[in-house]
């Protein structure tokens, strides 16, 4: 019946603004496309978001019933040595690398931009690193390129410089991973080249008219009508920096070495809960985790009323 | 940069002299001394220099790439002494002592990587849509507030839900099965393509679905005869990024299989790395390249969705 109905409804003419609501609705239908979406909601994201939740108030190994321990994996946490090196760890990583990636792509997308011959051959070539850099392969080569006979220290050798084993040394070891999210700039970069391709070019042309150099135009054209762009990668990119996992799980053999200096906060997070099954700990650092990664985000969305500039 | 666009012809000229490189860049001493010749060259060596750099840079980036392609073609012990890319000696060895290293010939790895990735491919396409149709078309309650919801849960991180997950499929006995990481893109939890979606479906033109309304269709069948159809570029770009995602994918997997029987290739990879240690850096470059193949592929043909669903999710 439901459906003999919907179509008459149906044919009233789109009023551009409904002063009411123009049909009852497709609540029915809208449950059946939804339904997969609605039990992953429940089942897979938001079920056991709240099951980690209380999961972090109790002490649980898997084998026995959780027990309720309160604010104890908390307080263990702020007294955690490793925890807090971890994070410091983490927090050097995303602030150095992040900052230095988006730098990378805003650079590149500006020499790539205004018509260049090869554009996409360029871009292809900035952008296959973006799409190779999380996988275990790449993270492999790095173990070799930055280790103690690898291929830096072969073309160091070659100018006569001796090198050191780089991923080895604690004091190296984090540089080697901020080297390589920096080397996958290309997809912020990608986004970049088409923010710069949104802005018209009569604002370019109006100011030159008006005698405006090279860099005036820059700063005062490009830049403030890329800031939407800006502020998106970097939400982007600081958002997954957090979670970056892999490259330093395969570089460091899954230890976090050399001295903790590549325990980042997840690998850590791995250790605690599928290493040594302390699952209420774990849960309670995966709560402390989304703390950071959304205040982050949130300050971000709050900070970008003064520097970000929307043009409509 | 003035030169280049503002004058068109200079422009194209410059554009012309990019292609002979360095060359481009000598005549300028011998041409006579015209105020409009000398801007031109000017912005035809700023050109060649864009171009030079641009070449070399690429090449710094792609020189670990590279290297690793031809290392695994040495034998190990040449891989430690020869950081050019030309090999001195080249041999298939690599490829079959890695194929064979591991408890399982790379194959079954190979297999296991493919029926999670081509599940997952499956699961997205199929989910997200559904969602995404409902979000872009449907009217009904909250719609606004499930909106904002799916939006948030593209930014939670997997740490948050990992544990609880594990709980749940390990009293399923799902672990060291494909289940668990093929059933959540089933349910449409990789809410980025839904987001994805969306947006291309409301760039589909109302009239479309309205029309078919008219002519009695449902919302069954819009979704699968107009809908679907010219959302094909979308779906192009979700099976790329799933495939990829998916293939490169290390912490759920490492996570949800333990057994050697159920490894999937960066899993195996990384037993490589443990097990073999420093000796056979050759097999393991062999594996790796093996391992990339697959991703190469799908960037090389799938360019063009790449690129573009980057630009429009990246912009909205």
């Amino acid at each position: 019946m439901a459906t003999v109905t919907a179509p008459t409804t149906a044919t009233d003419p789109r009023p551009g603004r409904r002063p009411t609501r123009r049909r009852r609705g497709d609540g029915r239908a809208a449950a059946l496309f939804l339904a997969p979406w609605f039990l992953g909601l429940g089942l897979i994201t938001a079920g056991p978001m709240v099951a980690s939740l209380y999961l972090s108030f109790t002490d649980y190994d898997l084998l026995q019933a959780p027990s309720w321990i309160g604010f104890e994996n908390y307080e263990r946490m702020f007294a955690d040595p490793r925890l807090l090196d971890s994070l410091q760890v983490t927090f050097t990583y995303v602030f150095v690398s992040v900052p230095l990636q988006l730098a990378a792509a805003l650079g590149l997308a500006l020499l790539l931009d205004k018509g260049l011959r090869g554009l996409a051959f360029y871009r292809s070539v900035y952008y296959l690193p973006s799409l190779l850099g999380g996988s275990v392969a790449i993270a492999i080569l790095w173990r070799q390129v930055f280790g103690a006979d690898g291929l830096v220290n072969q073309v160091l050798a070659f100018f006569g410089i001796q090198g050191q084993g780089w991923v080895s040394h604690p004091d190296y070891a984090l540089g080697t991973l901020v080297v390589l999210n920096v080397w996958t700039f290309g997809a912020p970069m990608v986004i970049f080249l088409a923010g710069l391709r949104q802005i018209p070019a009569m604002y370019y042309e109006a100011a030159s008219i008006d005698g405006a150099g090279r860099l005036r135009r820059f700063w005062s054209i490009t830049v403030p009508l890329l800031t939407p762009i800006i502020f998106f990668n970097l939400v982007l990119q600081l958002i997954n920096a957090f979670q970056s996992f892999t490259q330093a799980f395969v570089v460091s053999g899954g230890t976090g070495g050399p001295a903790d200096s590549t325990m980042f906060y997840t690998l850590y997070l791995y250790l605690k809960g599928f290493g040594s099954f302390e699952m209420g700990y774990a849960s309670a650092m995966a709560w402390f985790l989304l703390l950071i990664v959304g205040g982050m985000t949130l300050v971000n969305f709050l900070a970008s009323k003064y520097w970000v500039f929307y043009d409509d | 940069m003035t030169d280049t666009t503002t004058d068109a012809p200079t422009g194209a000229a410059s554009r012309t002299a990019a292609g002979h490189g360095p060359a481009a860049s000598h005549p300028a001493p011998d041409v006579p001394p015209s105020a409009v010749r000398r801007r031109r060259s000017r912005a035809r060596a700023g050109t060649v220099i864009r171009h030079v750099l641009l070449v070399l840079f690429g090449l710094i980036m792609l020189y670990p790439l590279l290297w690793m392609l031809v290392s695994s073609f040495k034998p190990s012990a040449l891989i430690f002494r020869e950081p050019g890319l030309i090999p001195s000696d080249i041999d298939l060895s690599n490829y079959t002592e890695g194929w064979n290293a591991l408890l399982h010939p790379f194959s079954h790895y190979l297999v296991n990587s493919a029926v999670v990735v081509l599940g997952s491919v499956l699961g997205n396409l199929v989910a997200c849509s559904l969602a995404a149709y409902a979000f872009a078309r449907l009217e009904f309650r909250g719609r606004k507030v499930w909106f904002a919801i799916m939006l948030m849960t593209i930014m939670l991180p997997i740490h948050v839900v990992i544990v609880p997950q594990y709980i749940l499929f390990s009293s399923l006995s799902w672990i060291n099965t494909f289940l668990p990481l093929i059933v959540p893109k089933i349910l449409a939890t990789d809410a980025f393509f839904i987001f994805l979606m969306v947006q291309f479906f409301r760039g589909i033109p109302r009239e479309l679905d309205e029309a078919a309304r008219l002519d009695g269709c449902g919302h069954g069948r819009i979704y699968a005869r107009i809908m679907m159809p010219l959302a094909l570029p979308a779906l192009a770009t979700t099976a790329i990024f799933t495939f990829i995602w998916t293939w490169n994918d290390f912490f759920s997997q490492l996570i949800f299989l333990t057994k050697p029987d159920m490894y999937t290739v960066p899993v195996a990879l990384r037993t490589f790395v443990d097990s073999t240690g420093q000796s056979s850096w050759g097999a393991m470059f062999a594996m790796s390249i093996v391992s990339l193949v697959p991703v190469f592929l799908v960037f090389l043909f799938g360019q063009k969705y790449l690129v573009k669903g980057i630009a429009t999710t990246g912009i909205k």
